[in-house]
């Protein structure tokens, strides 16, 4: 299946402070009790929401200034534990088209891929750099470009780092990989053929 | 120059380097269960596509099954939606399900090693991160998403990328008190959340190699807890004596054959690691975790951390919300809830161990204490040993077999900041069904130690006072 390919992304950001950002904050369980991933986009990040409203504070996914962004900046590990495909689906579906953090857990990365959301990695001082331009000037455009490994901002140009392979998918518009696995079918029946277990032993 | 484990079984395996660069793996087992399959299903009915592998395609329900009260329909309308979808999904397209009711049914992870499914040298995926369990037999095991759900379900093929391979020595013997669940908490504490990303990891020495297939599940189990998607060990007698005789076992000369090729994939004594590291056994406590991650752990003796350093905004976040003091020992902390079971813990080894603090003993007042067998197998077997009794007895519940409170899908969950003691995987927030609950992972024993103490306490204290244990 063709599927759109991807060279910039370009939009408002939204930085989310924090180490570790694990799926089942970014998706609690509850909202997995669905057999489609309609609605997700509603309940991304709910619990840590629901507790910075308890205690007086706005979680950046509910300021108001932040609304449309469509750029998520984030610290070190983002997605860890769970493969829930849930978290990026949810964030996709809130409006994230890109990701950029110091670092990301793998299934959550291999699951963004599948998606088509855009996981780049960025130094941390360049992180930080970011966070703070787009808290002091929330309608600032970033322009994240896969070619070039850039993210641009308004008078800050920082270096993104994402393999090759994962651009190339991304840029080629491949990253939905089934019809690509279904290609050769004989190639995938000859190895299953010499497999021990299949025949056997 | 020799191979690992895992580059045999990656070169075994591998169809094609795909034109972006990724491998196109074939995958010799699929597992699913009712959460992370509904779309994958819809999204082959909208591309016309059949299941390629139905006859390599396992299925259960596991995450949302109630642990009582299971006559259908459920009382819980949506968890009813998914496992009828799952049983339609299966029918449709001739997948064997072991649905409620049936006597192979259980969490997915403790399902495939019982019916002998899982074997040494496959490859297999499942929709969930915690399918690294299955290389404790010296499978490669990935956790996938449920996109990649669907690439298998049409192709019986993942694209991914090579996996570096770093080797986790654990030598030495474990004190008494001190378990396989300690072992990985401290694996994880040492290489951090994110520090097994990239890699597969391979537990190794003498400690491993006298641990039984309970024990190394445990260990492989949580791997994805360090970031490592894969864990294995490589298959020995242990793994073999442990597969024969299992409903889906080779049998006769081909489990002759079989030991023979399993051995075979063993990784080489001169084979290459992109990383070791070496932990000693005896200098292991048991390990609580104090923290929302599971890196986030001491030994028992230990204090919570002061929040300083490069990890201060975390560690000062995760005090809080767990309502610990800085500098305050673990030791001490009162708990509200004793939860045995999950698939990183929920095996009959766990339950005898856990038995064996409780007898003759009392949960604390004002504990709510259950066990959750990780299989009606397990379930039938702990009970036939008179488990079920000991546990009731001292003031537990005893349940039916799923994930229950370890991610709380079902009706058992946590309340309000309630703190658990848990046999489960994370102590993220929220993870157990309470957006303010807190988790504190342990070994069983230390849970039902806790249980009965009605704090946080060292399960070597009690153990002084029962029979010799199985080390």
């Amino acid at each position: 299946m063709a599927a759109e390919k991807i060279h910039i992304i370009e939009g408002r950001a939204l930085p989310l402070r924090g180490e570790d950002m694990d799926t089942d904050r970014i998706m609690p369980a509850r909202f997995l009790k669905s057999i489609t991933f309609e609605g997700l986009d509603t309940h991304v990040f709910e619990d840590d929401r629901l507790e910075a409203r308890r205690s007086g504070r706005v979680h950046p996914f509910d300021e108001q200034k932040y609304q449309g962004a469509s750029i998520l900046v984030a610290n070190r590990n983002f997605g860890a534990g769970s493969s829930r495909e849930h978290a990026p689906q949810g964030l996709r579906r809130w409006g994230i088209r890109a990701i950029v953090a110091e670092s990301f857990a793998e299934i959550f990365f291999g699951n963004s891929l599948m998606i088509g959301l855009v996981c780049v990695t960025a130094s941390p001082s360049d992180v930080e750099k970011l966070m703070s331009l787009v808290e002091r000037d929330p309608i600032a455009v970033l322009k994240v470009e896969l070619k070039a490994a850039l993210c641009q901002a308004p008078g800050l140009t920082i270096p993104v780092s994402i393999p090759d392979h994962v651009r190339d998918t991304l840029m080629t518009g491949a990253w939905d990989t089934t019809g690509l696995l279904l290609d050769n079918y004989e190639q995938v029946n000859a190895v299953a053929a010499e497999l021990p277990y299949l025949s056997g032993f | 120059m020799g191979k690992t484990l895992l580059q045999k079984v990656w070169d075994l395996h591998k169809v094609r380097t795909l034109p972006t660069g990724p491998t196109q793996l074939f995958i010799g087992l699929h597992l699913i269960h009712e959460v992370t399959t509904p779309q994958a299903f819809d999204a082959l009915r909208q591309r016309g596509l059949r299941v390629a592998r139905p006859d390599r395609t396992f299925a259960t329900v596991d995450h949302i099954v109630p642990t009582r009260q299971r006559q259908r329909p459920f009382l819980d309308v949506m968890a009813e939606d998914m496992i009828a979808s799952l049983e339609h999904n299966c029918r449709e397209f001739g997948i064997p399900l072991y649905d409620i009711g049936d006597d192979r049914q259980g969490i997915v992870h403790v399902i495939g090693p019982e019916l002998g499914l899982t074997q040494p040298g496959m490859t297999i995926a499942c929709g969930d991160s915690h399918t690294s369990t299955h290389g404790a037999f010296g499978a490669v095991a990935f956790g996938i998403g449920t996109s990649q759900v669907r690439d298998v379900l049409a192709s019986q093929c993942i694209a991914i990328e090579p996996l570096k391979v770093r080797r986790i020595r654990v030598v030495g013997r474990l004190a008494r008190g001190v378990y396989a669940k300690d072992v990985i908490l401290t694996v994880i504490q040492r290489l951090g959340i994110g520090g097994g990303n990239g890699y597969a990891y391979e537990y190794a020495g003498d400690a491993i190699e006298r641990m039984s297939m309970d024990e190394r599940m445990t260990v492989c189990n949580m791997s994805i807890e360090g970031g490592a998607r894969v864990g294995y060990v490589n298959p020995d007698e242990t793994t073999f004596k442990y597969i024969e005789g299992r409903p889906f076992a080779p049998q006769g000369d081909a489990f002759e054959r079989a030991k023979t090729w399993w051995r075979s994939m063993a990784s080489d004594v001169d084979a290459v690691y992109e990383d070791e590291m070496e932990i000693r056994a005896a200098e292991l406590t048991p390990v609580v975790t104090w923290g929302v991650n599971p890196g986030q752990s001491i030994g028992i003796d230990g204090k919570v951390p002061i929040a300083a350093g490069a990890d201060q905004r975390s560690i000062a976040d995760a005090l809080a919300y767990m309502g610990l003091r800085a500098g305050q020992p673990i030791a001490g902390m009162k708990v509200d809830v004793a939860f045995i079971g999950s698939c990183t813990n929920g095996r009959l080894s766990d339950l005898r161990e856990a038995a064996r603090i409780v007898r003759a003993q009392r949960v604390a007042n004002g504990v709510k204490a259950l066990v959750v067998p990780g299989s009606v197998s397990v379930q039938r077997a702990a009970e036939r040993e008179g488990l079920d009794v000991t546990f009731r007895d001292a003031g537990f519940e005893w349940r039916d077999a799923g994930c229950s409170m370890c991610l709380g899908m079902n009706p058992d969950k946590l309340e309000g900041n309630q703190v658990c003691a848990a046999s489960s995987n994370r102590n993220f927030k929220g993870r157990q069904g309470s957006p303010t609950g807190r988790t504190l992972l342990m070994s069983p024993a230390m849970v039902a130690a806790a249980a009965i103490a009605g704090e946080v306490t060292d399960v070597r204290e009690m153990l002084d006072d029962v029979p010799a244990g199985v080390r």
